[in-house]
């Protein structure tokens, strides 16, 4: 949809990441030593048991957490704290009771400065993208699951971010649901020129829509491993090479 | 259509004598409401004709409890000669001021206590100390105080709708969702646009429950300050037609009370609808 620049957009270094919390007044590592450069426009998932600090990650990288230790570099420069070249999807669709949909998806624009009137007409067509056209002046509380979702993701997109992070976004939502929106997912990133990192528990999910899968180990002295998903989009859930990656990812869980 | 059916296999003399065919619609409407209207009203109804009753009837003495005829005619008398417009006017005065005030200062400082950890630890433990007390037992030292004038009076009532006013707003700030902040942050919404686009609407509901309640506070704080030094306002009025012993009047005072009360809870009722379209459920 938008025009690639010509400079480099969307390109995540992390370097040495660090992160403990304190448990009972000892430290509890969460994340040691993470090295990795997420490429402009790749879609990354990150997956891992509970515990494992996927969840940190993301967080330290919209800037919602600090690291103890190294630095996140977007396009060559340090960063800390939130930016405006980065937009966040939680797993709740976190949208304000009190406002329509229309005015949810330009939330964002607002708080950011972006004039009333080109607030409301960039919100109109993220929402359209969506597909809640004829929701816009619906409030929250009227929507379903899967349809606030959407709002919120059509919030995060409409501030045309180069890092979208998503923090199992469709981990609230039921099984058919999910299927649907994440084949929306794909569909709205071919459009979207952005780099993606999202963090799931489903391992489906995660070869679905992924360039390639992080996979953070519960023990902190085990090295964090990369599978690369090279396969055409649309995904084929059933087909023999999608198949052959799950198996690979359950084996590496010690669950097959 | 089912009624026309009805009227042609009963033939033409039946329909000659029948109602305009508008009238039924309207009987069949009433059919409908009556239940629901019963089930609302009906114990109020059925009280209401009880009073009548046992008032003329003589069960119980209709010096003290006078026929509702009476009452409705003092009312009216006393509305109509203008005698009680004055004590209206007096009493809608002092309430009103108080509750202004308790609004203009218990609010703004709702929503600073809710938000600064710091200046609420040190103020909650007075201001659980003071909730404690009665403002009526502190009413002998407003007097004192300020003298047994308007003063005093206005500020009784200040003092005991101040608190549900700031208990609610601070409630509701301290309630927010920290989701929806945490949100807000990562579009780089600073502390001020937190505060006015996330904090402040979603605070609204619980600070109208404050309002609501310091309603009825202020109108009972009203009737109190006025049975003690006052010579106007409809509190002393209820008490001056008891000395009198104008039974009627003092319940026509009462009713007239509650009249008030119910109308201030509609207003509140009406504007929380405006205000918080987005949470009601059928709007």
């Amino acid at each position: 949809m938008s025009l690639a620049p010509a400079t480099i957009r969307g390109e995540v270094t992390i370097r040495h990441l660090s992160k403990s919390y304190t448990l009972d007044g000892r430290p509890l590592p969460v994340l040691d030593n993470i090295n990795l450069k997420i490429r402009s426009g790749e879609s990354l998932a990150i997956v891992g048991a509970s515990g494992s600090g996927k969840t940190t990650l993301l967080r330290i990288l919209a800037g919602l957490e600090d690291a103890d230790g190294g630095e996140v570099l977007i396009d060559g420069k340090a960063v800390s704290g939130v930016g405006a070249e980065r937009a966040v999807i939680f797993q709740e669709p976190r949208l304000l009771p009190w406002l329509t949909v229309l005015e949810n998806v330009a939330f964002g624009l607002d708080t950011r400065g972006v004039s009333r009137e080109e607030a409301k007409a960039r919100a109109r067509r993220y929402v359209q993208l969506v597909g809640l056209q004829s929701f816009e002046n619906a409030y929250p509380r009227q929507l379903s699951g899967g349809m606030a979702q959407r709002v919120g993701i059509a919030r995060a997109l409409a501030v045309q971010p180069e890092i979208l992070l998503l923090d199992e976004p469709l981990g609230a939502l039921d099984a058919m649901t999910k299927i649907g929106m994440q084949q929306e997912l794909t569909r709205i990133w071919r459009d979207e020129d952005v780099t993606t990192i999202l963090v799931t528990h489903d391992l489906e999910e995660a070869i679905y829509l992924a360039d390639r899968i992080l996979i953070l180990p519960r023990e902190k002295n085990a090295a964090p491993r990369l599978i690369e998903i090279d396969l055409p989009r649309p995904r084929d859930r059933s087909a023999p090479e999608f198949v052959r990656h799950r198996e690979e990812l359950l084996t590496l869980f010690g669950l097959h | 259509m089912s009624y026309e059916n009805v009227n042609s296999t009963l033939g033409a003399d039946f329909r000659l004598a029948s109602r305009p065919p508008a009238a039924p619609r309207v009987t069949s409407r009433l059919n409908a409401l009556l239940p629901s209207f019963l089930a609302r009203y009906g114990l109020v109804l059925a009280f209401l004709a009880l009073w009548q009753i046992s008032s003329t009837q003589g069960w119980v003495n209709p010096a003290v409890f006078p026929p509702l005829h009476t009452i409705v005619v003092a009312l009216w008398d006393s509305l109509a000669s203008g005698a009680l417009l004055d004590d209206i006017a007096i009493s809608l005065q002092r309430s009103g001021i108080a509750f202004a005030a308790a609004v203009v200062i218990g609010i703004p400082l709702g929503l600073v206590m809710g938000q600064a950890k710091i200046v609420e630890q040190a103020l909650d433990p007075l201001l659980q100390f003071f909730r404690q007390t009665s403002a009526l037992a502190l009413y002998p030292v407003f007097i004192l105080l300020l003298g047994l004038g308007e003063t005093s009076k206005v500020f009784v009532i200040f003092w005991a709708t101040l608190f549900p006013i700031l208990l609610a707003t601070i409630g509701g700030v301290k309630e927010v969702d920290g989701k929806l902040v945490e949100m807000a942050r990562t579009y780089g919404a600073g502390r001020l646009t937190i505060f006015r686009r996330v904090i402040l609407p979603a605070s609204v509901p619980a600070i109208f429950v404050g309002l609501r309640l310091s309603a009825t506070t202020a109108l009972l704080l009203l009737i109190a300050a006025e049975m003690i030094g006052a010579n106007k306002g409809i509190g002393f009025q209820v008490m001056n037609a008891q000395y009198n012993f104008q039974i009627p009047l003092m319940f026509a005072a009462i009713l007239l009370l509650a009249l008030l009360g119910l109308i201030a809870n509609a207003v509140l009722v009406l504007l929380q609808k405006k205000l918080c379209r987005w949470s009601q459920p059928n709007a």
